[in-house]
């Protein structure tokens, strides 16, 4: 796999990845922002509005109709956060041409229909279509309150809401109900105007077509954006430190079967200059994997629970757990949590769990080589850290950590946050049958 | 083995029948780290009463999950996950209605992971106490799908559709159920349904299909069983057991399934035409660029949390369409009105060519997914077909065929409507 990169247009960004093995090529268009409260449902709606309709394919279903013509070619809207840095665009796969019975130039086309769709969108007196806003608006508006169906997703979300609470990155990455019920179709047109002029924007592609080419096809389709001053002052604030001397405890009640615990860490100080190859070993070690000291002692030893695992969100210097237990076991299931991290403190790590703790990272990594959607990612992650280096390099460096690595990354961690999520008492329960029978 | 080269999708697929009766699909992939394979069972959740030694045996709900989970214990009191995780294996298991499947996939020690699979899934091992304990884990995955509007939509609504087929039941049971397991159940249906004959090991990646055969020999030896036979009951009528039912549960808005039975098709050739004519028709009628969905999206009526399956399974063939809307029955009305259209006027014969189109791209990015590909590789080997066949079976459909599907099996007497509705409201 051949990686080169590029700037092609002023503040507009290629990673190109060269390689034969896939079936379809993959291409991504992201503008980058700051999130915060303020900006971030009128960021997250925008690619919504604009998936609805261009000048040329004036609706959804001709817009849909069209991709099928390009043989099932498919270009959705992203919204991620990775730290405290928004990335909305468009994500699309293409067909090879190789594969096609009439061997069709499908990647220009593909690439020209997403530009249409970020710069040419379907417009009335040069405002989005207030139909469309107001319908997006709507959908976004349910996303946000769907987060409650899943109550593992929830129950995340809610632990580093309260942890990051000061924050930007307590934000989601839809922003939220009230910010979305404000937007309309003038104030959103002002604000997708802006963000062409402002945004730095990363492409990505990864296919058989040669770099050259791709630069072109790219350039030839965004010549038209109109740039202004370019913001590159683009970051995420790390807070190293929990925000109190003992974490903090929130409770809430929904009425769930099964309880959720939530533990939100800081990884403090190893922040400061993040040996990023240490913290995925500190991870696997601790919580992520299924030879872990979480998954191996409160799920398999001790049955407390049907999940523990953690996840660390590097860009912001987090760790989360997650674990779904039964509402009496909360005290024993958090104390096992903190105390198999202070295991890893002091160094009590066998050359087994070390070993299968490194190879499962590296594996991972080397695995993601394998697939479209998980290099752009990858890359994205990489370039808002202003690194370029690829998977399989990363997957040596694992191969290097020491125990000393994950210990002295251990010490940096700190407990921060608590949160719990119970059912309802049974009197609360049968209160709301009563309210519901009212209704 | 035989080898077959697929230039439409640039594959070669390596196959053989072993003497012990176990079906084995190869797909060797230069220039790919990962390797994938996966040991399948034709066993499933529905699979509850079967015939033994000449002796009908009937299990309680749960137990193809329960044994997927007992599975990975050994003898010597290691466990199958840790040892394959230790080896940097990513390895895992599901069960669903109609299988069972045991899988991993890695990057290195890629034989020695194969050995550890297929021995761990023909090596059964239980006792009372490890039976005992798993009772807790499962009831609590059990609670947590009680838990779970999607589980409690779609489980409703296989119990309008189904009126006696165990599919109707959750593939994990209920804690009443599973209470019922013990360590000779298990051992029982290890024995029925566990041998190669009635298995199915699939591979992907940079491999040897040679030495995928002899390893296969080696760890499963000669011995071929016969092939235990499952008893579903009385076939199904057509129609639903019950049209619509609703429930309240903590959602933010509702949910909703429609569904249909469909008679399956038990051959293997008509089976793989009735799985892609089902799913282009579904496509021209309700995809993302049909104007029914694009309508009902405008309106209000549909977001982007919509979408439509048809699954085959245990001898059923079930077709589902779905997602959130404030107007659950106002999506029913509207589908039935579309379907009343389309049998009256045949489908538009641009909109069937494009969907053609379409699903020539989709087809080639599920060949990207190793386990997409390794999973269908291996249904369509418990169902009579090759996965990899389809292309040209796709080009021989016609606009016609897609019309008497939709006419047929989404006809309104055929139809079910399940809804979760939020308590707020």
């Amino acid at each position: 796999m051949e990686y080169s990169r590029a700037e092609l247009l002023p503040g507009i960004f290629l990673t190109h990845l060269r390689s034969d093995k896939f079936k379809t090529a993959c291409i991504s268009l992201n503008l980058l922002t700051q999130l915060n409260r303020e900006s971030a449902s009128m960021n997250a709606l925008i690619p919504y509005v604009l998936r609805r309709g261009t000048t040329r394919y004036g609706d959804m279903e001709a817009l849909s109709r069209r991709m099928d013509q390009l043989y099932g070619t498919a270009i959705e809207p992203v919204v991620r956060r990775i730290g405290e840095i928004q990335c909305i665009g468009f994500y699309g796969s293409v067909p090879e041409e190789g594969y096609l019975p009439s061997g069709e130039k499908l990647l220009p086309q593909a690439i020209s229909l997403m530009a249409e769709m970020l710069l040419a969108p379907n417009t009335r007196g040069g405002l989005l279509l207030p139909a469309y806003v107001d319908s997006e608006k709507e959908k976004l508006l349910e996303r946000i309150r769907s987060r409650i169906n899943d109550k593992r997703g929830y129950s995340l979300s809610r632990c580093i809401e309260e942890m990051c609470c000061f924050e930007d990155f307590a934000v989601s990455r839809l922003g939220s109900e009230d910010e979305a019920e404000n937007i309309n179709y003038k104030k959103l047109s002002r604000h997708y105007r802006s963000l062409l002029q402002s945004c730095p924007v990363e492409l990505f592609y990864c296919g058989r077509t040669p770099f050259k080419k791709v630069c072109a096809a790219f350039k030839d389709a965004l010549s038209a954006m109109p740039r202004g001053e370019i913001d590159y002052e683009l970051g995420t604030d790390i807070r190293m430190n929990a925000l109190e001397d003992k974490p903090r405890y929130l409770e809430e009640k929904l009425d769930v079967g099964q309880g959720k615990l939530v533990m939100g860490f800081r990884l403090g100080e190893c922040m400061e200059e993040p040996d990023i190859a240490a913290i995925h070993v500190f991870n696997a070690v601790y919580g992520s994997g299924s030879t872990s000291k979480l998954f191996m002692n409160v799920r398999e030893k001790l049955s407390l629970c049907y999940y523990a695992s953690s996840i660390a969100y590097i860009h912001k210097g987090l760790l989360l757990v997650a674990s779904g237990i039964d509402f009496d076991k909360f005290e024993a299931a958090r104390d096992e949590i903190l105390s198999q991290l202070e295991e890893v403190k002091k160094g009590r790590i066998s050359e087994e769990e070390l070993h299968s703790a490194k190879r499962c990272v590296a594996s991972d990594l080397r695995s993601l080589t394998d697939s479209q959607g998980e290099l752009e990612g990858f890359y994205l992650s990489q370039t808002l850290n202003g690194l370029d280096y690829g998977p399989m390099e990363l997957a040596e460096l694992v191969e290097d950590i020491t125990k000393e690595d994950i210990v002295s990354i251990a010490n940096s961690v700190e407990c921060d946050m608590i949160y719990f999520l119970r059912g309802l008492d049974e009197e609360e329960a049968s209160e709301e049958d009563r309210e519901d029978g009212q209704a | 083995m035989d080898r077959r080269e697929y230039p439409n999708i640039g594959e070669t697929l390596y196959s053989s029948v072993l003497p012990n009766g176990l079906r084995l699909n190869v797909v060797p992939k230069k220039g790919f780290s990962t390797r994938y394979a996966v040991f399948a069972a034709d066993y499933g959740g529905a699979h509850r009463r079967f015939t033994l030694d000449g002796k009908t045996i009937d299990t309680p709900a749960g137990v193809a999950h329960f044994l997927e989970h007992k599975m990975f214990d050994l003898p010597n009191g290691d466990n199958a996950l840790n040892i394959l995780s230790a080896n940097g294996a990513d390895p895992n298991a599901f069960t669903s209605s109609g299988v069972t499947c045991y899988y991993f996939s890695c990057t290195e020690g890629f034989e020695e992971n194969l050995r550890m699979l297929l021995h761990f899934v023909s090596t059964p091992y239980f006792t009372a106490e490890t039976v005992s304990k798993e009772q807790g884990i499962i009831g609590q995955e059990i609670r947590m799908g009680e838990d779970s509007p999607d589980s409690a939509v779609y489980y409703n609504l296989m119990e309008q559709l189904y009126s006696h087929h165990p599919i109707r039941d959750r593939v994990a049971g209920t804690l009443e159920s599973i209470a019922q397991i013990s360590h000779e159940t298990l051992y029982n249906c290890h024995r029925a349904f566990y041998a190669p004959s009635n298995m199915a090991l699939c591979v992907e990646g940079d491999v040897d299909p040679g030495t995928i055969e002899t390893i296969a020999l080696e760890v499963l030896g000669r011995d071929c069983a016969p092939v235990p036979v499952a008893d579903f009951g009385p076939e199904e009528s057509l129609l639903p057991a019950a049209k619509l039912r609703r429930e309240r549960m903590e959602v933010s808005a509702p949910l909703f399934l429609i569904g249909s039975k469909l008679r399956a098709e038990k051959e293997g050739q008509a089976a793989m035409r009735q799985r892609l004519v089902s799913r282009l028709a579904l496509r021209i009628l309700c995809g993302a660029s049909s104007p029914f969905y694009s309508r009902l999206y405008a309106q209000g009526t549909l977001n982007r949390n919509f979408d439509y399956d048809i699954d085959f399974s245990a001898g059923t063939g079930t077709l589902i369409i779905g997602g959130e809307s404030p107007r659950p029955e106002l999506v029913l009305e509207e589908l039935e009105k579309e379907v009343a259209e389309v049998s009256r006027r045949g489908l538009d014969e641009d909109a069937f060519l494009r969907a053609k189109r379409a699903t020539l791209g989709s087809t080639l990015r599920a060949l990207e997914d190793f386990e997409n590909v390794c999973v269908s590789l291996a249904t369509g080997v418990f169902d009579g077909y090759c996965a990899f066949d389809s292309m040209p079976v796709l080009e021989s459909i016609s606009a016609g065929e897609c019309r008497d599907f939709i006419a047929e099996s989404l006809a309104p007497e055929r139809l079910a409507l399940s809804i979760i509705e939020s308590k707020a409201v």
